[in-house]
Order: structure tokens, then C-alpha cells, then sequence
């Protein structure tokens, strides 16, 4: 997030897009609930009538995957209109021209066609947003799980810097992390690309710095590969060994057959777990590991906060803390590492060699935590990026963007559209959730969420079983009829291994980051 | 001009708008409080924090009651005493307050006022048993216990204004009043999505947490600070900790980004790791398909020289990894260090897309 979640009760205009918020972070929503309740203006932009939709000023319910050319045609009318921060525009931004020209291809007219929406409601949307200064934009995985998963961000960063709204508080662009660590994770350098702290692989210097804090002769400079390469390249043997960490693969990925083929012809694979899983099934070696509550450490959530975790009871069994593991395998591979605790990798490691780390050490997050970029001792940590429009890059860059439609769209056999996410009283595949006592009697069973109007034409029932198939698989599942869910289209989560909607899903990615489109794919329905 | 008024005889500074509460608390003065909740619309509906203003034709409740410049406010004379007591003892008999076998034993705003106003004995007839209304605890968190209910207002405040989930208001009228959910049906039936901030707020034995019964008592229990393992909000929790295990989580209040909320996975899925299926002890597939335990030095050589054979044949880039976006940072950067810097690959990856 450029911003802060203290932002989000301030907040005068919110335009929420692709973000099932009360379900999916539920306390950042009660900000934003706040918010609306006080006078703020909220915008929900989602193909489903979500809880959010109660406390704003306008749904703009959009087909799914049409965000860029909504976007486009919102941007057609700021910029015919002349409501665009045009001092903004000119001191902080280049590119301007590009998608001035892009946008005018995408007049309300054809937005709407596009996004199944009316061309009045799209000026009326663009209007209110350049009413209030700054308005705050937040979006979550309804934004980033297609195959235009980068575009679609791009076109939500263009419209914020085309309104002058990134670089203050109650503004910018605001990303919600689906888990706890994904943000710290990046930040460490789990990714193939970058050291901890982005710093390429592919440059010299950043190499040589990494090479003198590891104490190794050379490090790889070639970008490694994404995960879903990773799988792709296990049937194919060019990946022998796979050592998974923490993930349930073989039900989080999309098309479950295929992946647990790749996973079936890994030649060996580790998996590094609390729980047996759906994954640890074709794990040559399974490592038990320490859970959150049993070991001291740091995760950094999505407004770049560093916060403590704490140890409040022991590990069972004779489950080792993660840390301790790869150590073990570093010193059995002719490598001693020094660092003896998480305080000592971080401290004496981390905030070392991650520049905008520099100033967070243990002693000084022992309350609140730190937001990064925090590059020194001294350093308070940074509420808001781009402060006042001064991008870190220099100049925010403007990207003309082209709406493409979603990989696979219904036709005559598959007439519906499979939109995939998370409910309220699970958590992923489950693993810890369904392991917890209380949260099955809440939720025990998947659902695929159909709306009114179709349930009629079929003469579905709400609680009758149904079969949903796609060209990957098909499962039978409880039809639950809800006025959430528009006609045309089906919603299911991934919490149950039975009706798993990644029996479904499509592994079809987006070029750059690889994030398969969970979001969309063509479905069948039928009664049983 | 700087806006002052008088408080127990002294001249204190005020900002127009401000309730005599947080203006006393401004100064340095305590006033006790029930109903009041922070960031809520005070109502004044307990009453507890009464204070004589001058002038003033009754006591006045400082909770909601704005200062203006000049007010001469008393906080601790004979008849404000007199009446906190008076309300205390009112709601002492007001239903079933038997500390010994309530959950929020020492942990209980009532409790404390009843010792600070040294009441020892009831001077009210109690509530009838049978006018009291059956505990409500048909679902698998939240207790709901009306004989300790003081109907102050805090858990509908906190539901409709803090975490606007719009669950639960006040029904019925006089002795009959009662919290209600939507049609006054049982809590897994109604529109509460069970974030528990009612439970976190309840300022006496309401309204408690159904997994920590009789757990530990708050003396028994160590309060220890650390981030919710769920969605990415970063919220920041109590853990309430027992003899080594955790008997509760609650919020902490104040602290950034939360102010003290939860969701219901942050408050009540913290158990697993307790669960029975947890995974003790290392396991190495053997041939015929069955897993079978092992020392963490057969594990772990098994790991290094697969590796090393591995490296050996195929080169580094034939092993790739993906990491827990779940585990803590330390986790993340040691596995990228063990890929990078001993392995010799780039191939560390992790779900940073879902």
C-alpha cells in the first residue's frame, strides 16, 4: 500500500475495486464502514453485490475482468471533461499523452458495452471521483488475479495520479495482502528476481554486496523461475527436487489434476509443514515446523509495517522453528550461517543489507512497528509513499493500457462465469481454520453461489446439489442462491479439498507476475 | 482566548466541543465510567461518571456533557459519591453478580466499582430469577449471559459503531430490555459475523469468550503482544497464556493499525496449533508409499545429499523452492539465503500473487 490503514477512517472519498473487504480483511472494512458512516463517499466497483455495497453512495457492478476498460472510460471522461489534476499531471507524472490518446479509443459508450454497465453511470462515477481531493483507492486480488492482473493495476495507478491523488494522506493506491506475510516475503527476496530489499540478481553490484554478507565466491545472476513454472517444469524433469514450504499447493493452485500430476513427478520433493496436507501426499521428506505462536520473528504487513511475533508456547514434538531448518540444511551443505536466532538474522542480516530496512531493528519495533522505507536509526518509518506527488522513481509514469477480455469467456457449453475468492470464516484450504474448534459450525461445507434469476431459470433450489463443470473437472456442490451474485455467473471459494473451485480454475497467467486467473473461467451448471 | 473552566477548584484548559470526561482526564482528573466507549457517541447511560456542575439543577453525566468556559465542575464531593454508589448498588441488584463464578473475575468494571464504593452488602432487592432471561450460547464462541447484563450499551455501540456490523440494538422496553440481534434470534441464526469487539468491550461478566471458560483467571494469565497470522492487515493481539498455552486472544487497544479490533479469525481460530495433526516429527517416504518417522539427522542428510547429488548431476538450477508467505520474515530470508547462496540458484519463489 502506498498508504496507511490509519488513512482509511479519515478518508473523505474510498473507491473500493475487486476487494471483498468484510470478509477478506474484515477490521481494515470496519475503518472503512467508519468512514462512510461519518460522511466519507464510498464507491464499490465489484461484479457482486458485496456487504460493502450497503454503505456506498454507488455500485458500479461490472462484468467480471472488464476493470481496464471501466477505467479507460472513466479516464475518457476526466480527460474530455477537463477534471483531471492537470498541476499534477504536469510536475510529477510523464506519459500523459500516451494514455490521453488510449483512453479517447475507449468512450463511455464503449466502456459500458464492455463492462455491462450504462455509459451514464460511468461519468457519473467519474465526476464524483474528482469532487473530492484526495480519494483513496484499495483493491485486493478481484484487481490481480487475471491474466491483465498487471494492466489492471497499472490502469488503477493511472487514474490515481490523473486525479493527483497519490502522494497524500487518505489517497494513493492501496493494495490488501491477502496474508499476513506476503508483503515480507517480497521484501525478503523469496521472489527469483530480487536479493532482500529488490535488489536485482541481474546487477553486478548488488551480487558482489550479497557475495561479501554471504561469504560465498558467486551468486546466480539469471532470474529463477516463478512457481507455476517451477510446476510446469517437474513432468518436463527439469526441475528434479522441490522443496515446498508452508503452501497447500495441490489445492490452492488452480486445475488441482494437472498440479498434483507435476507434483506427482517431482524426482523429490520436501515439504516443510505444521500440518500433513493435501501437498505433503507426495513428499519424498516431511519436515515438522514450529507455528506463529512458537517462535519470535517479524512479518510486514500491507501497509509495510514491521511488527513482532512472539512466542507464547512451545513448539510439539520435536517440530524445529523454519529458520533453524534451512540453517541446518546450509551447515550439512558446507555452510556454517552465524545468525543463532530471528532477532540475529534480522538485526545483524536483514536491516544490513536491505536499504530501506536500515532503521528497523528489533529494540525499536517492540510496540507499533515500523513502516519501511526506514532507512535509518533515526528514521520514524514512512506512512505515505510518494509524499506530495515526489515519486521514488522520479516521475510517476502513465501506461496506455488495452482492455483484453479473460482467457476463456462463457460460450454455448460452458455458459457461466467461475469468479473464485475467500469467505469470512475460512482461511484458505483450511489447514489452520478447519483446525481451529468453533470455525466448521460456522462454515462447514462449499457453495456455489448462484443468483436468484438463474435458480429460477433452472429450477435450482437454494441447498440443492448441483454439479459445476469446467473444461478441468467438475464437482458437485450445494447451489446457495444469493442476491450477491449477479445472472451469469457462479462464485466459489478454495476452503473445501471436496468442492474446491480449483478443480475448476484456469492455469492461464498474466505474462509478468504469473498470477493465474482465478478470477474467470466458463462453467456449467446442472442439477443432480 | 484560551478557553478554561474550573475543575475541583482548579483552572483547566479545555477545546470547545469537549465532554467534561476528557477534559477532566486532560487535567489529570479521574472520573469512573461504564457505558462510555471511546470513539463511540457518549450516551450517558450508566451514569457512573455523574459530577456536580454549579449552577446545574441535578448531577450531570461528564461522559456526555460539554464543557463551556468558566463551568466550575466537582468530581468528588459527598453527593457525587453518594449517588456512584447509590447507581452501583442499583446495579449490583440488577441481576446475578456473584463474582466467584463469573468468567470476568478481576477483570470486571462493576467489580471494581462495588470495592472502590466498599459496598458490602445489597440494598436492593435482586432481580427475579424468573424475570431474567435464559443465557444465550447456542453458538460456538460468544456467551451471552443476561443475569450479569448491566445494559449499558457498550456491545451495541461497539457493533453498530465501531465495527458496523449492525448485529445487535436494544430491545423491548423498561424491566423487559434486553440486547437483541435481528428478531432476538440465537447469534449463529442472526447477522453477527463474530469479531467478538462486544466481548472485548463488555465491562462486566455479559458477554465472554465460550473457549476461554475457566481457562485462567486474568492473574493467572500473562499477557504476551504479537500479529495476527491470518490476512494482512497486521492486526495487533493479546494472547492470554496459561501455563505455556493460549487461553484467549483479544485486541490491543491503541495500537496501530487495529485501535483493539479483531475478526473472528484473528479472536477465536488460534487453536490449531494445539490440534492433534500436527506434525512431530520428521517423515521419510519409503518405498512402498508409507511414510515412516525419522531423526531430524536421517531427515535432514537425506535433504543435503539429494541436493548435493542433485547439484552434482543436473546443476543448481534443477531444484526450486517456494517459500511461506505465511511464516515470518527470518523464515523467508534463510530459505532464499539457503537457495541462493548454497544451493546456487535463483528458483525461490513464493505465492506473492493469492
Amino acid at each position: 500500500m502506498t498508504n496507511s490503514f490509519a488513512d482509511f477512517m479519515k478518508a473523505k472519498m474510498i473507491l473500493v475495486i475487486g476487494s471483498n473487504m468484510t470478509e477478506a480483511h474484515p477490521v481494515a472494512a470496519s475503518f472503512v464502514k467508519d468512514a462512510a458512516i461519518g460522511g466519507a463517499k464510498l464507491i464499490v466497483v465489484d461484479p457482486r453485490r458485496t456487504d460493502l455495497v450497503d454503505f456506498a453512495e454507488m455500485h458500479v457492478q461490472i462484468q467480471v475482468g472488464s476493470d481496464v476498460a471501466l477505467i479507460n472510460g472513466i479516464i475518457y471522461v476526466l480527460i474530455s471533461e477537463d477534471l483531471y489534476d492537470k498541476q499534477y499531471v504536469e510536475s510529477c507524472t510523464v506519459g500523459f499523452e500516451e494514455i490521453k490518446q488510449k483512453a479517447m479509443e475507449y468512450p463511455p459508450e464503449r466502456a459500458a458495452e464492455i463492462a455491462g454497465v450504462s455509459a451514464d453511470q460511468i461519468r457519473d462515477l467519474a465526476r464524483r471521483l474528482a469532487s473530492t481531493k484526495p480519494a483513496m483507492l484499495m483493491y485486493t486480488l478481484g484487481i490481480t488475479e487475471h491474466i491483465c492482473g498487471v494492466n489492471n493495476v497499472m490502469s488503477c495507478a493511472n487514474l490515481q495520479m490523473l486525479l493527483g491523488n497519490v502522494g497524500f494522506e487518505c489517497g494513493g493506491v492501496n493494495p490488501l495482502r491477502g496474508q499476513n506475510n506476503v508483503q515480507g516475503a517480497c521484501d525478503m527476496g523469496a521472489l527469483p528476481n530480487v536479493f532482500p530489499g529488490y535488489q536485482k540478481v541481474d546487477n553486478a553490484d548488488a551480487r558482489a554486496k550479497f557475495e561479501k554478507a554471504w561469504n560465498v565466491k558467486s551468486l546466480p545472476d539469471k532470474h529463477g523461475m516463478m512457481m507455476p513454472t517451477m510446476l510446469e517444469n517437474l513432468p518436463k524433469g527439469r526441475i528434479k527436487a522441490f522443496y515446498v514450504f508452508g503452501e497447500n499447493l495441490a489445492n490452492t493452485e488452480p486445475d488441482i489434476r494437472h498440479v498434483e500430476h507435476c507434483l506427482e513427478s517431482a524426482e523429490f520433493l520436501v515439504c516443510q509443514d505444521i500440518f500433513p496436507t493435501e501437498t505433503t501426499r507426495f513428499a519424498h521428506v516431511i519436515l515438522p515446523a514450529a507455528a506463529w505462536s512458537e517462535n519470535d520473528g517479524t512479518f510486514t504487513s500491507s501497509e509495510r509495517r514491521v511488527n513482532r511475533v512472539r512466542t507464547a508456547s512451545q513448539a510439539p514434538g520435536q517440530a524445529k522453528p523454519n529458520w533453524l531448518i534451512f540453517k541446518e540444511i546450509a551447515r550439512r551443505m558446507g555452510q556454517e550461517w552465524t545468525s543463532g536466532s530471528a532477532q540475529e538474522i534480522w538485526d545483524n542480516e536483514v536491516s544490513v543489507l536491505a536499504p530501506s530496512l536500515g532503521g528497523v531493528k528489533y529494540r525499536r519495533i517492540e510496540q507499533d512497528g515500523l513502516q519501511w522505507p526506514a532507512p535509518n536509526e533515526e528514521h520514524c518509518g514512512t506512512p505515505t509513499l510518494h509524499k506530495d506527488g515526489k515519486f521514488t522513481c522520479g516521475l510517476g509514469v502513465f501506461k496506455a493500457i488495452d482492455w483484453i477480455p479473460p482467457a476463456e469467456v462463457p460460450d454455448k457449453e460452458y455458459p457461466f462465469v467461475l469468479s473464485t475468492g475467500r469467505r469470512l470464516y475460512h482461511y484458505h484450504t483450511r489447514t489452520q481454520t478447519g483446525r481451529s474448534e468453533g470455525m466448521n459450525e460456522l462454515l462447514g461445507e462449499e457453495t456455489a453461489d448462484i443468483s436468484p434469476i438463474d435458480a429460477r431459470i433452472m429450477g435450482i433450489a437454494d441447498g440443492e446439489m448441483i454439479s459445476v463443470k469446467s473444461r478441468r473437472g467438475k464437482v458437485q456442490v450445494k447451489a446457495r442462491v444469493t442476491r450477491q451474485v449477479p445472472k451469469g455467473l457462479v462464485w466459489m471459494a478454495f476452503h473445501f479439498r471436496e468442492a474446491c473451485a480449483n478443480w475448476l480454475t484456469n492455469p492461464v497467467y498474466d505474462p509478468i507476475t504469473q498470477t493465474a486467473e482465478y478470477k474467470a473461467c466458463a462453467v456449467r451448471i446442472e442439477k443432480v | 482566548m484560551s478557553d478554561t473552566f474550573i475543575l475541583n477548584g482548579r483552572e483547566t484548559p479545555f477545546t470547545p466541543g469537549q465532554m467534561i470526561l476528557d477534559a477532566a482526564r486532560g487535567g489529570g482528573v479521574e472520573i469512573p465510567t461504564l457505558c462510555y466507549l471511546k470513539g463511540a457517541a457518549p450516551t450517558g447511560a450508566c451514569r457512573v461518571c455523574c459530577v456536580e456542575v454549579k449552577g446545574a439543577r441535578s448531577l450531570v453525566a461528564s461522559c456526555s456533557t460539554p464543557v463551556t468556559a468558566g463551568m466550575e465542575v466537582c468530581t468528588e464531593t459527598e453527593i457525587v459519591h453518594r449517588s456512584r454508589k447509590m447507581i452501583v448498588e442499583l446495579m449490583l441488584a440488577s441481576g446475578r453478580h456473584n463474582c466467584l463464578m463469573c468468567e470476568a473475575n478481576g477483570n470486571c468494571r462493576l467489580q471494581d466499582l462495588a470495592y472502590f464504593y466498599k459496598i458490602t452488602q445489597l440494598q436492593f432487592p435482586q432481580k427475579d430469577e424468573k424475570d431474567i432471561y435464559p443465557t444465550e450460547d447456542q453458538n460456538p464462541f460468544i456467551v451471552r449471559d443476561f443475569s450479569r447484563c448491566i445494559l449499558c450499551g457498550r456491545c451495541v455501540q461497539a457493533c453498530n459503531e465501531v465495527m458496523v456490523n449492525r448485529a445487535i440494538s436494544q430491545g423491548y422496553r423498561g424491566g423487559a430490555s434486553k440486547v437483541v440481534t435481528g428478531g432476538d434470534s440465537p447469534y449463529n441464526e442472526s447477522e453477527c459475523v463474530f469479531c467478538g469487539h462486544c466481548v472485548e468491550v463488555c465491562p462486566v461478566g455479559a458477554l465472554t469468550e465460550k473457549k476461554a471458560k475457566g481457562l485462567g483467571r486474568p492473574w493467572e494469565t500473562q499477557k504476551i503482544r504479537t500479529t495476527c497470522p491470518y490476512c494482512g492487515v497486521g492486526c495487533q493481539q493479546w494472547l492470554h497464556v496459561k501455563d505455556g498455552k493460549i487461553v484467549k486472544v483479544t485486541g490491543v487497544e491503541e495500537a496501530q493499525p487495529n485501535l483493539g479490533r479483531l475478526c473472528v479469525k484473528g479472536r477465536f481460530a488460534y487453536d490449531f496449533i494445539y490440534s492433534a495433526d500436527r506434525l512431530k516429527t520428521p517423515l521419510i517416504r519409503e518405498k512402498s508409499g508409507d511414510f515412516r518417522e525419522a531423526s531430524w539427522d536421517e531427515a535432514l542428510d537425506l535433504v543435503a545429499s539429494k541436493f548435493k547429488e542433485i547439484i552434482q548431476k543436473d546443476g543448481p538450477d534443477a531444484i526450486a523452492g517456494v517459500s511461506c508467505a505465511r511464516s515470518i520474515n527470518e523464515d523467508s530470508y534463510q530459505m532464499q539465503k539457503l537457495f541462493r547462496a548454497v544451493i546456487g540458484t535463483n528458483n525461490i519463489d513464493h505465492c506473492a500473487r493469492t
